[in-house]
């Protein structure tokens, strides 16, 4: 291992120098405390390196490890159901609240294991050697790009994720030791055998996206929105209750109360098609805004480095990471302390081509055993002052599909998701409407385009309402305020405190879509037969729908087909009358 | 402070600013406390900001006037600057630097704890839940908050945040609880006198002083300090808190000074300014401060913030409240119209929010429809204020029948709920709350339960 002495430190960032060979980004261990850093720049017999955690007692003079290889963690079956820092380190075995600097101690864990193989056999890459078993079934693959035959296997049994338990002679005569983990360098993608066209929705269990915006898997998604607008809350919704097999959450700079608030309720709440806790499924990294900035940088890496380790296992994994814009604030302030020249707004100028980096990264993917896997990104952007020009959400929204912009307006009222119907979009609804009318909606595509012309005519109408005052447009126009009303009520609005509501199955959200299309259908016809649109505005059945998401839950999807009845019978009700009129 | 482990003297070569340039003659580590000692005997805290193999520089918290090359000596000490805090902090009154300025004696030392603070590992983290009764309604009723909470109010020049905040910390407890186990940290950040002094006055008045620790940092006083005075306090809060288990409400005014501060600072270091010339870290440097404020598993104590902050020329876009809000767990937003017309405490609710609302509030901790009756009325606010802008284009005939009596609500919920003389338990918010609602017809109430409305406006239709 290559070693160096430090001559210059200031806060994250050392110059040392040294006579023996270090690369770039390979990671470091620095200082007696063997703090975590990364070789940034090169020049001569000396390098720059900006350390991850806390430098208080850098001296010059202090010992600088080179360890041969880029910044990586350890991917295996230890991940699942717990915290970790921004550097994979695990945050739940340390006794004291404080965090310190340096490796936690951990106790190691012990996984039964079963082989796959025998000795002799070849094993191509992607293919498992064994299987660790427990709550879930987690396959130990070789590492990318390894591949030969087996020359030594381990017998069933406990084992440490770090024990070799297979030994694999490749074509040119090496031998690999694996292991239940690996490490991998997080920066580098992991490989694959081909990427493929999104073709399913995520489904996230919020109607507004899945009706409105839907995100498929393997999809890349942003979240943009001023403080209040409920970015966290969104965030922690869709991991909760989206069809994802794995959730990987990143805290990235925000507030650690949220951390505390996943960790107390996924191992409470279940998996709506499992039953199993939530826990079991999520992997959560944290870097809240008061731990090293350093960290906060790689974290985004790490976890979409997690991510695509559980991908390769033919898993669907859905990635949160809230917030993007700490992390470029991370970059900026990095760049800044190295002297390097500032572009737009204080970001340095690469900032677009590291988001786009990391946005490339969600896919889906035919991976390197055969099977399919996906990696859908949802990132959370914090604009400051809620101005979506700023060019964090610029350049974001170059990446991303889906545009799921929050507005305060209607977090104000307190109307949640307070996403906005007219400034958000998603380009893979075109690709995921095959889905639904396979799933219970042979008009989803129709219906979605009905309710954004809807939601489009509300606000001119609304505009002109504003000046000539409600009363005073055509009957037919303020029936589709009413409608619009009833949309925005009735189906848009989700509460994510609300047990009931909280999660919206595929099945209800069809069933609660086409029974609201059908009373703008008889809303319409009425309207246009006559009726007055205040007896509309008045019907009971239209109170009821407005209430449908709180009262018609999982377990009342049949009593929802039961209002088209009622909603026939209170416009042939209303017809009647027009009749009678006549 | 034990402050005598290396002296130096002599080895000042340049001074530039608040930065001292010293030619390196010991081996000492980044961040280490240094006291610099001037030709007027007077020690001025400081830190180590940056070593290499021949110079360090000295990052003087303090004003450097007065201070001399030749003359100057520094003494080292091997660790972060540190403060020494004891259970005789309750009852005094102490400087930016935590040196009592009340004329009483020292107080002995129980630990001493680095004033940076530690970060607080999330996995140790409890959730807050417990509902503290401010006893203001739009506070109770409508943003909860709880122990362990940051929740700042944002107010402006000459908007009565300070009586606010007294009343808060001599009101606040748990339902059904009185008083014992609890402690208020007053930080003064760039506070004139009468500001410490009237709270001083308050909480002497309400018999809390004993319990009560005020940190002063006053606006005559040097900027460099204001950066320290929040630090040396929370690092008192968090010893109360976590060390000898109470609940500490640290009241923090005002914020905006110490931004400015850091502003100043910033600006001495010749660092590369980002929006409106603040720096770029003061995300991570507010961050810093008010991530300080929490629960932790196993220990009975917390600590709950209050942070006040005058938002410059009203603008709730403004980098000092926009990185707030983005740190803080919601805020409590002052208007100056509802000031003007005289509704006290002139809280803007539609902007307001308590991000740790539904984790206090509800089913086993305050009351199972406390959520629902807080959503229906700030939908119908809401509403009420829309309404407002069309009456004021075309006038209250133009408006539908519905219409108007939102817009009666809306003045109903200012003039009766919003404004009040004294404080008001939950109980009696929530009244007042469902009897605003019963003018609003029930068809209208769409966050509202049928259960609920039958409970509380009877059956039948409206």
């Amino acid at each position: 291992m290559s070693e160096a002495v430090i001559r210059w430190a200031s806060g994250p960032v050392i110059r040392a120098r040294t006579e023996a060979l270090f690369h770039s980004y390979e990671a470091l261990a620095v200082g007696e405390a063997g703090l975590l850093g990364e070789v940034i720049q090169l020049n001569g017999d000396e390098f720059v390196a900006q350390v991850y955690e806390d430098t208080t007692g850098l001296k010059p003079g202090d010992r600088v490890t080179g360890t041969g290889s880029p910044l990586s963690v350890r991917l295996g079956p230890a991940l699942l159901g717990r915290i970790f820092d921004g550097l994979l380190r695990p945050l739940d075995c340390a006794d004291d609240f404080r965090l310190t600097t340096g490796t936690l101690s951990c106790e190691t864990l012990q996984f039964s294991f079963e082989p796959a193989v025998e000795a002799g056999a070849r094993l191509v890459a992607g293919e498992p050697f064994g299987l660790v078993t427990g709550k879930r079934d987690h396959p130990c693959l070789p590492p990318p790009g390894v591949s030969g035959t087996v020359r030594r296997i381990a017998a069933a049994g406990e084992y440490t994720d770090e024990q070799t338990l297979c030994e694999l002679e490749d074509e040119s005569g090496n031998v690999h030791a694996l292991a239940m983990s690996e490490q991998w360098p997080v920066r580098t993608p992991r490989p694959c055998r081909e990427r493929l066209p999104p073709n399913a929705p995520m489904i996230t269990g919020q109607r507004i996206l899945d009706t409105l915006f839907p995100v498929a898997r393997g999809g890349r998604a942003a979240l943009p929105g001023g403080f209040g607008t409920g970015k966290t809350i969104l965030q922690e919704a869709i991991a909760k209750w989206c069809d994802a097999d794995v959730i990987v959450y990143v805290g990235c700079g925000e507030r650690g109360n949220e951390m505390a608030e996943v960790l107390d309720e996924f191992p409470q709440l279940e998996d709506p098609r499992t039953g199993r806790p939530l826990m079991e499924r999520a992997v959560i990294i944290a870097n809240t805004s008061n731990m090293p900035v350093a960290a906060r940088e790689a974290s985004i890496y790490t976890a979409i480095t997690v991510a695509e380790y559980f991908r390769d296992q033919g898993r669907h994994v859905a990635l949160m990471a809230d917030s993007t814009s700490r992390w470029a604030e991370a970059l900026r302030e990095v760049s800044g302390r190295l002297g390097e020249l500032p572009g737009e707004a204080g970001y340095p100028a690469y900032l677009s081509s590291r988001l786009a980096g990391f946005y490339e990264r969600a896919a889906r993917v035919r991976t390197l055993g055969g099977k399919e896997g996906s990696v859908t990104v949802i990132g959370a952007v914090s604009p400051p002052a809620g101005d979506f020009s700023e060019p964090v959400t610029l350049h974001t929204k170059r990446f991303v599909r889906c545009f799921w912009a929050l507005d305060a307006e209607r977090a104000r009222a307190r109307f949640y998701p307070a996403i906005h119907p007219l400034t958000s979009y998603s380009e893979d609804a075109g690709r995921v409407a095959p889905w639904w009318q396979a799933h219970g909606n042979s008009e989803w595509a129709k219906h979605r385009e009905r309710l954004l012309t809807l939601l489009g005519q509300q606000a001119r109408l609304e505009r002109m309402a504003r000046i000539v005052g409600k009363d005073a447009l055509p009957a037919a126009q303020q029936v589709t305020l009413t409608c619009a009303d009833l949309v925005n009520d009735g189906l848009l609005r989700q509460s994510s405190f609300s047990e009931v509501d909280r999660y919206c199955s595929p099945e209800r959200q069809a069933a609660m879509l086409r029974v609201i299309v059908h009373f703008l259908d008889r809303a319409e016809e009425a309207v246009q037969a006559g009726a007055d649109p205040s007896v509309i505005a008045a019907l009971p059945v239209l109170a009821e729908l407005a209430r449908l998401g709180e009262e018609y839950g999982e377990d009342r999807i049949a009593g929802i087909e039961q209002l088209w009845h009622a909603i026939d019978d209170a416009f042939h009700a209303i017809g009647g009358s027009v009749d009678a009129v006549r | 402070m034990p402050f005598a482990e290396l002296s130096l003297a002599g080895a000042a070569r340049r001074l530039e600013g608040p930065l001292l340039f010293l030619e390196r003659k010991v081996r000492v580590g980044l961040n280490s406390a240094v006291e610099v000692i001037g030709p007027d005997g007077q020690p001025r805290v400081g830190r180590v900001a940056l070593v290499d193999e021949q110079r360090m520089v000295v990052e003087v918290l303090e004003s450097t006037t007065g201070l001399g090359l030749a003359d100057t000596r520094v003494r080292l000490q091997d660790a972060p600057l540190a403060f020494g805090v004891g259970p005789g902090m309750l009852g005094r009154i102490f400087d930016s630097i935590g040196r009592p300025i009340d004329g009483g004696p020292p107080v002995p030392a129980r630990e001493f704890l680095p004033v940076s603070g530690w970060s607080i590992n999330p996995a140790a983290r409890a959730l807050p839940r417990d509902f503290i009764e401010t006893g203001v309604t739009t506070i109770d009723l409508m943003n909860s908050l709880v122990r362990g909470q940051k929740l700042p109010i944002f107010s402006g020049g000459g908007l009565p945040h300070d009586r606010m905040a007294t009343e808060i910390a001599r009101r606040a407890r748990l339902i059904g609880e009185e008083g014992g186990g609890f402690a208020v940290v007053f930080v003064g950040i760039g506070v004139s006198h009468d500001t410490a002094g009237g709270f001083r006055e308050a909480m002497e008045e309400s018999g809390a002083i004993s319990r009560t620790v005020m940190f002063l940092n006053r606006a005559d006083e040097p900027s460099a300090q204001r950066l320290l005075t929040p630090r040396y306090a929370l690092t008192a809060a968090e010893y109360l808190a976590f060390s000898e288990g109470l609940h500490v409400l640290v009241v923090m005014t005002d914020m905006t000074n110490y931004c400015e501060a850091l502003r100043e600072v910033s600006a001495s270091h010749g660092e590369v300014p980002s929006r409106k010339g603040y720096p770029g870290y003061m995300y991570s440097d507010l961050a810093s401060i008010y991530e300080r404020a929490g629960c932790i598993r196993g220990r009975s104590g917390t600590l709950t913030q209050l942070p006040i902050l005058t938002m410059p020329a009203d603008d709730i876009g403004h980098p000092i409240p926009d990185l707030t809000g983005y740190i803080t767990e919601g805020q409590i937003v002052l208007d100056r119209e509802l000031d003007r017309r005289g509704i006290y405490p002139p809280v803007r609710v539609l902007p307001s929010l308590s991000r740790l609302m539904s984790s206090g509030t509800g089913k086993g901790y305050t009351h199972e429809d406390h959520p629902a009756l807080s959503n229906q009325l700030f939908a119908a606010y809401a509403r009420a204020t829309r309404v407002r802008v069309l009456a004021s284009v075309m006038g209250a005939e133009g408006l539908t029948e519905t219409d108007r009596k939102f817009l009666d609500f809306g003045d109903a919920f200012e003039t009766r709920l919003v404004a009040q003389e004294a404080g008001r338990t939950l109980e009696a918010s929530m009244r007042l709350g469902w009897d605003l609602l019963r003018s609003l017809p029930r068809s209208e109430l769409t966050r509202l339960s049928r259960a609920q409305i039958e409970r509380y406006f009877g059956k039948g239709h409206a």
